[in-house]
């Protein structure tokens, strides 16, 4: 693959050309699945490609194919040469790197037992038998269960001299239960919605996850939900869990701090954010209690935002976003460092694939752990409603006004949970809820959770985003307003 | 066929040829029921901000994707390499997984019936549109902007699809399409305007009249007006149309009703929504695009969704058919899966009343240029929430009077479906949250706004 890919970063350097990078990828999924006691998806993917980069008449112009013989990449690399050229038909300045060093390194992503080495018989035995479990509970109408896999080897190389290749392996895994009864579908997930929990690891995630274990449970509530009362609207003491805090995480801090999006590079689709450049080191983004770091390097964890070199060549790092309330970094670029005045990318530029453009997307980008603990979230205050496990979500394209809904809920009252309550839903303004933060549990209740569909860019492009949390209390959230009259 | 016809990125005669090697590396295990998908598209976007090209794009892959099904098991296995050893890989790889699933008793022989549909939809000058072509595009179009005082970003994308399934039980149909679609956002300080359309011919498209589009929607809506959240009259451009109302179209699926996770369980043929409603799926329809046979290669037929309010027909893949005893209406996604099938080719009946009609109608209401960020709140009741965004306006009096603040919606499908009160002629409307139909405005009362944002 290195041979390859460093003959298509020589095709790339033509006349004019100032800078290049070529990603050549490898990956390969297999995907499983079961509803109702039959097989649902059991399939898998390969593929290969490139993906030629090129700086030209100070425009970038993006190539890619999975011809890889020779022409054909001599072809892409001169397509992305004639790509960079006609940018210049619309051009206000030239493009400006923030400098990195020449990197030569090869990584391999923790994984302790390869998932595609675990035979598929065992993989879908595991599933049938949650898939089973859910359905004995009378009142459960559908049982769906689900595994993924990712192997991706990435060779990047470019024209600062960087040869980096890195081995990828993540899992997935999860199940959910329905039930349908006079007007409702109640649903509940484990261990949480969007397929479950997905990590940087080997098959031991599927260990760790226990699923069988959680079935029972998951299938009571999902069928206890119709007897519940329904969530009240209202104002009140909010306590989240770990999973919906990170997708509170993700919509309200991770897609802000994205710098391409605040300098307009997203106007036309994902949108822009709120946290103009007047606001860096200047605005109150929540209260002290709020530390959020946005951390690719495996010292974070094995998140699905985790690696060794983004995408352009710059190593993992960890930047703080907000330090004790205040607002202090972005996630970058070397482009758009650059464009601010910094003097260098902290590394979050991330392709889909070997045939998308690398943009800039969340790392790992997560609320650290406070110092209280689950008894002291829960019981801090006299009452509160407990939310778990996402159900809806949906945000401004500017990233202020948000509104979620669990799957379910809980009133707490003295630290101990009371009542069932269905179809919970809260929301608010981005700022006024993180500075409504009251407690933050401690790193025993943390975990990184993994987001794995999150879209941005045209073409469309969604990837996988890791999500550090832990159990969080809000004072006076505004709460079920989405089922008001 | 000449390559204009899209024979050029994925020829017929190859998929045969391919086709007859996956049979022989089939046969030579012991498997004789065998279907191939193919897959190909070439396609390149032009992408602007701060009028300025920012990002361009090009991208070719081909795709080969084998299913063997053997004692009542199946699965499935893909790969873009067309080398014999890949090939042979990925039938042995089916074969693999499809001996480790549990039998389906669902599962039926591989499909015998296709017809390779006269559809063509395929322009030669937007499959092969240059870098060029598109760069003096958006410069013109970022030009009207700026002449405006303001910032445009947006896409100008070009190029062509095709796809083919064969199997071994006689099964060959074939399809290729081009696509262009350009979108635009205008930005003024406190406001901003959108634009966008799709065609199969990047001639039926005018971008310059969609840069102006948006930069009137962002002048009109300067210094946006806050005004509380409630129920209103809305006027619902057909982008906002068809990204809200698109919402509900996986629920037309019969294997979703089979699971009762569809809010049609139990409410297909009573009256659901207003007499003013009908929608069909068609995938031949003059405005439509997309490909003419199903993931088994079953060719769609039309389907009539609503009539007069009342959901009439479901799509069926071939297995749900067989459960329910009617005829595979050519919607099944490539199996395995869980889902079953979809509509995808939605046609929305409009009315007689324009746009501009509908605002001199209008005493007080809201006219909606575009939604976004829509998701499902509940799924019986069909509540959705989402976001107004770039171009909301007040009318007062029966005319624009100023620019609002976005809002976000939590608003019920069916609720929203009873309460059409005029509907604009269709057309064929792009937006973000669902897939290109053909649709209306729709003037619509009791609106529900719960929340205003901050811009």
């Amino acid at each position: 693959m290195k041979q390859l890919a460093l003959e298509a970063l020589d095709s790339a350097l033509r006349p004019g050309v100032t800078y290049a990078d070529v990603r050549l990828v490898e990956s390969r999924d297999r995907e499983l699945g079961t509803k109702n006691g039959k097989p649902g998806q059991v399939s898998s993917d390969e593929s290969v490609g490139i993906g030629i980069r090129v700086l030209a008449d100070g425009c970038w112009g993006f190539a890619a194919t999975d011809n890889l013989t020779r022409a054909g990449v001599e072809s892409a690399a001169a397509l992305a040469v004639d790509i960079a050229h006609s940018s210049a038909l619309a051009k206000k300045h030239d493009v400006t790197l923030a400098p990195e060093a020449k990197h030569e390194a090869t990584w391999i992503s923790p994984c302790q037992i390869d998932p595609f080495s675990v035979s598929v018989e065992e993989q879908l035995s595991l599933l049938t038998a949650v898939d089973e479990e859910l359905r004995r509970a009378p009142g459960v109408t559908l049982a769906q269960t689900s595994m993924i896999f990712n192997r991706s080897r990435q060779v990047f190389v470019s024209s600062i001299g960087s040869v980096i290749d890195q081995t990828r392996t993540s899992s997935g895994a999860g199940f959910e239960a329905f039930s349908f009864k006079g007007s409702e579908i109640q649903k509940r997930s484990y261990p949480n919605s969007f397929g479950g929990q997905h990590q940087l690891k080997g098959y031991e995630l599927i260990h760790e996850l226990d699923l069988l274990a959680h079935a029972p449970l998951m299938a009571e509530q999902a069928v206890a939900l119709h007897s519940a009362d329904q969530c009240p609207e209202g104002r009140f003491n909010l306590i989240l869990d770990g999973s919906q805090l990170g997708l509170q995480v993700h919509e309200s801090i991770g897609h802000p701090i994205e710098l391409d999006r605040v300098l307009g590079s997203e106007a036309n689709y994902a949108g822009m954010s709120f946290l103009t450049l007047d606001k860096l080191n200047h605005l109150r983004y929540g209260s002290d209690l709020v530390n959020a770091v946005c951390d690719a390097r495996i010292e974070h964890g094995p998140g699905m935002g985790t690696f060794a070199f983004d995408d352009e060549g710059v190593p993992a790092q960890s930047a703080d976003i907000i330090r004790n309330g205040q607002f202090v970094g972005y996630m970058t670029s070397r482009e758009t460092a650059a464009a601010i005045g910094q003097s260098r990318s902290n590394g979050t530029m991330r392709a889909t694939s070997w045939a998308r453009l690398p943009l800039i997307r969340m790392t790992n980008v997560s609320l650290l752990p406070g110092e209280q603990t689950l008894d002291e979230v829960f019981g801090g205050v006299s009452q509160a409603i407990y939310m778990e496990t996402n159900r809806s979500w949906s945000i401004d394209d500017k990233r202020y006004n948000f509104q979620f809904g669990c799957e379910i809920a809980w009133e707490i009252k003295d630290g101990q949970r009371a009542r069932m309550l269905k179809n919970p839903t809260y929301s608010g303004i981005t700022t006024e809820f993180w500075n409504a933060c009251a407690a933050v549990s401690n790193r025993d209740h943390w975990v990184l959770w993994g987001v794995p569909n999150c879209g941005k860019g045209q073409p469309e492009q969604v990837i996988g985003t890791g999500h550090g949390a832990s159990p969080t209390r809000f004072h006076n959230i505004k709460v079920g307003a989405a089922y008001a009259a | 066929m000449p390559p204009e016809t899209g024979e050029a990125i994925l020829p017929q005669s190859e998929c045969r040829e391919i086709f007859g090697a996956v049979q022989q590396a089939a046969a030579a295990l012991g498997v004789s029921d065998v279907e191939a998908l193919f897959g190909a598209h070439c396609a390149a976007l032009t992408r602007f901000a701060n009028n300025t090209i920012h990002q361009n794009v090009a991208e070719q892959d081909r795709w080969l994707s084998v299913r063997v099904a053997i004692d009542h098991k199946t699965a499935r296995a893909t790969t873009n390499r067309f080398d014999p050893d890949s090939i042979r890989g990925a039938v042995s790889q089916a074969l693999a997984l499809a001996r480790s699933a549990a039998p389906n008793p669902d599962l039926l022989p591989l499909n015998e019936r296709s017809v390779n549909s006269e559809t063509k939809r395929f322009d030669s000058a937007t499959a092969g549109a240059t870098p060029q072509h598109r760069g003096q595009a958006v410069a013109e179009a970022i030009r009207i902007v700026e002449s405006a005082g303001q910032t445009a970003a947006g896409i100008y994308s070009t190029g062509q699809s095709a796809e083919a399934i064969f199997n071994s039980r006689g099964v060959a149909a074939w399809y290729a399409e081009s696509m262009a679609q350009f979108s635009i956002t205008a930005m003024a300080g406190d406001s901003s305007g959108w634009a966008k359309a799709s065609a199969v011919s990047h001639a039926a498209i005018d971008p310059l009249a969609l840069a102006r589009s948006a930069t009137e929607k962002a002048r009109l809506s300067n210094d946006p007006h806050e005004i509380a959240p409630g129920r209103y009259t809305v006027i619902l451009e057909p982008a906002a149309v068809l990204d809200l109302v698109g919402q509900m179209f996986g629920d037309f699926s019969a294997t979703a009703v089979a699971d009762s996770r569809s809010f049609l369980t139990d409410r297909v043929g009573k009256k659901l929504f207003g007499e003013n409603i009908h929608i069909s799926d068609d995938v031949s329809h003059p405005l439509q695009a997309g490909v003419p046979f199903d993931g088994e290669g079953v060719p769609r037929r039309k389907l009539t969704l609503v009539e007069a309010g009342v959901p009439r027909e479901l799509a069926y893949a071939r297995s749900s058919a067989q459960r329910a005893g009617v005829e595979p209406t050519g919607h099944g996604f490539p199996l395995p899966n869980e889902v079953g099938e979809a509509p995808l080719n939605i046609v929305i009946a409009g009315g007689a009343t324009s746009t501009d009609e509908m605002i001199a109608s209008t005493e007080r209401g809201v006219l909606v240029t575009r939604l976004w960020y829509i998701r499902e709140v509940d799924p019986y009741e069909k509540i959705m929430t989402g976001m107004t965004r770039d171009g909301t306006f007040l009318i007062e009096n029966g005319r624009v009077s100023r620019g609002l603040r976005n809002f976000r919606f939590n608003q019920g499908i069916i609720e929203l479906l009873n309460n059409v009160e005029a509907l604009s002629p269709s057309v064929r409307a792009s937006g973000e949250e669902a897939f290109d139909m053909v649709a209306p405005a729709m003037k619509v009362s009791g609106f529900n706004f719960t929340e205003v944002t901050r811009f």
